[in-house]
């Protein structure tokens, strides 16, 4: 297998291939590239309730993204297995500042002591994953979209409503690693 | 514009999938977590890096993606070619409104970005890559979505 199959990816050949779903699924069935309208349809198949925003039909609008997902788990699978084991080459000032807040162990995608079970008790562990799991959801479903929906397909449509999300994202995301991270780590 | 039409408008095609298509909507998700992967922009590294502004690598990533996603939305809409399925390709534009839903609603997003280092398809990467922890974040995510969902009548959009 060739290398660049299984080693991390350059930038100018990760992100034209992420900007190359927009029209594949353009081309393939009229599809808008957008993940989080997922976490929509399985609310709607998991508890609707009599919540308007819930009560469609899932299956007919939301399907075939419910398939991209779940390919989307089981391509981290694949590349997980068919990838040589290596730590995420960040910046050594990148480190340092992450080191400074705390952090002993920067091996893995994500780092062992927040995102881990052992962690998930804990107070850094609990508000990374499950208070920040539950803003990601609560954020995108209220935008109207996440990274993929807002940040490549609406701006790449040139439209206001994502660029005024995108910006948003950055000033939570900026709050986030500079007002709350300082405190948790 | 009330509510109800603000939803279908939202809603990306209504028409049923074939079973063909569906099978090229898994291939597809299946690249997506292998480009996730490889791009690394999964990692809460990455992220980190990112919003501290010491690489140029996530923004060289996101930026190059506009691009080429823009140019091709550009390119097809020159060409007169419909979709696989037969369909005349076009993008629901999204209604700006007040705006209020994108800024606050994008900002909890950031918020919660920054905190998981994932948005929702590297949630789900994420534990494909074995970082099982994250299938408690994704419960959180479709919590979160309900929660929108129960005050949506309520909030500003």
């Amino acid at each position: 297998m060739s290398t660049w199959l299984t080693a991390p990816w350059p930038w100018y050949l990760a992100g034209p291939i992420i900007g190359l779903f927009v029209p594949a699924l353009l081309l393939a069935g009229n599809k808008v590239f957008g993940i989080s309208s997922n976490l929509r349809h399985l609310c709607s198949f998991l508890l609707p309730g009599r919540l308007e925003y819930l009560r469609y039909d899932w299956k007919n609008v939301g399907l075939w993204n419910l398939v991209f997902l779940f390919g989307v788990l089981i391509g981290g699978v694949l590349a997980a297995h068919s990838g040589a084991p290596h730590n995420i080459a960040i910046s050594s000032t990148t480190k340092a500042a992450l080191t400074q807040l705390g952090l002993h162990d920067l091996s893995g995608v994500a780092p062992h002591e927040i995102f881990s079970w052992q962690a998930l008790l804990t107070w850094r562990g609990f508000v990374s994953v499950v208070l920040g799991g539950f803003l990601v959801g609560f954020g995108a479903a209220y935008a109207g979209g996440c990274t993929s929906g807002h940040a490549i397909s609406g701006l790449a449509n040139f439209e206001l409503p994502s660029l005024i999300a995108v910006l948003g994202f950055f000033a939570g995301g900026l709050a986030a690693t500079y007002f709350i991270l300082p405190h948790l780590l | 514009m009330t509510v109800k039409s603000q939803i279908d408008n939202e809603s990306p095609g209504k028409r049923e999938s074939k079973p063909v298509f569906l099978f090229v909507y898994s291939l597809l998700g299946i690249a997506f977590g292998i480009v996730l992967t490889r791009s690394e922009v999964l990692s809460w590294f990455r992220i980190q890096e990112m919003f501290r502004f010491q690489s140029f690598r996530m923004y060289g990533i996101i930026g190059s993606a506009i691009a080429t996603a823009a140019l091709s939305i550009v390119l097809i809409k020159k060409s007169t070619l419909k979709s696989a399925s037969g369909e005349v390709i076009a993008i629901p534009k999204k209604t700006v409104g007040t705006g209020a839903r994108y800024a606050i609603g994008g900002t909890i997003f950031g918020l919660g970005w920054a905190l998981t280092g994932a948005c929702p398809g590297p949630l789900f990467a994420l534990v494909g890559n074995g970082v099982s922890v994250m299938a408690v974040a994704v419960l959180s995510a479709l919590l979160g979505t309900w929660v929108y969902g129960f005050l949506r009548p309520r909030l500003p959009h």
